[in-house]
């Protein structure tokens, strides 16, 4: 088994298994923190799919943007389960310090490591950037082909995208 | 070597799991993740055309893009729209909405 192969297998085990518990899970903020699970998952399939800006998209909106406002829906709405996250603060506070270290840890050890390697992966694999423009995964590509071949699409995105907005605003008023 | 039925075999599962979400479960927040689920499902269908068909291009990419754009709209107006249920009958719950006899 390559190991592209492995890496696809494991985001999508992590994109099926946190979906599972999307529509499983009884508290929505678990399922919402579950989707962003889900989502960063797909992001990795993108990336071993060889469409790195559509991952960086799909982190940006998806896991940034349309979370923050599911979470925000979940405890504007969600009256009778709020508080349903079922710990105390008290009680977490020891477990909320171990997690932050053990992340500062791997972030220290990451950096750490890219330190004191030499030079960037994708130069040594011989990867030059002609072939990455070639393969078309790349974002000069992605941007050739946006806006000269698909200009017209791309502006009718951005409009629906200001009706959407200006919708969104009038929907949500307290007093229409 | 990934081929394009492992990326299929994905997004089936993908759309059905968000399909079980929406037909499933009554909390309305949930029934918009899952169809979030089901445009994931797509995009990567998209993806993986614009990768392995026979001439591989960037058209499948740039439907992905439309489509995460249209997502973000759809998400933001279907939230406000559970807003203003919320304010109207004091309930997400999609069983309660029945004021269309459905």
């Amino acid at each position: 088994m390559g190991g592209q192969l492995f890496v696809f297998y494991v985001f999508a085990a992590l994109t099926v298994g946190s979906a599972a518990l999307v529509v499983t899970r009884r508290n929505p903020v678990h399922s919402a923190l579950c989707l962003i699970v889900a989502f960063l998952g797909v992001a990795g399939i993108y990336v071993v799919l060889e469409a790195e800006f559509i991952a960086a998209a799909q982190v940006l909106v998806y896991a940034g943007g349309i979370m923050v406002l599911f979470l925000f829906v979940i405890m504007l709405v969600d009256l009778e389960e709020r508080g349903r996250l079922g710990v105390s603060r008290r009680r977490i506070r020891s477990k909320a310090v171990a997690v932050s270290l053990a992340l500062t840890g791997c972030l220290v050890a990451l950096l750490a490591v890219s330190f004191l390697s030499a030079g960037y992966p994708a130069s040594a694999a011989g990867e030059d950037p002609d072939t990455l423009h070639m393969a078309g995964g790349n974002l000069s590509a992605v941007a050739m082909a946006l806006f000269d071949h698909y200009v017209l699409p791309f502006e009718l995105a951005s409009l629906l995208l200001l009706v959407a907005m200006i919708g969104a605003v009038v929907l949500a008023k307290s007093k229409i | 070597m990934i081929t394009m039925t492992h990326c299929l075999a994905l997004s089936l599962t993908l759309f059905g799991i968000g399909v079980v979400g929406v037909l499933t479960r009554r909390n309305a927040i949930i029934v918009l993740m899952g169809i979030e689920l089901m445009l994931n499902a797509a995009n990567i269908n998209f993806v993986a055309f614009s990768k392995f068909l026979p001439q591989p291009g960037l058209t499948g990419q740039i439907f992905t893009v439309l489509v995460i754009a249209t997502a973000a709209g759809e998400v933001a107006i279907g939230l406000a729209i559970l807003i203003a249920l919320y304010r109207n009958r004091d309930t997400i719950n999609v069983d309660e909405y029945t004021a269309l006899k459905g």
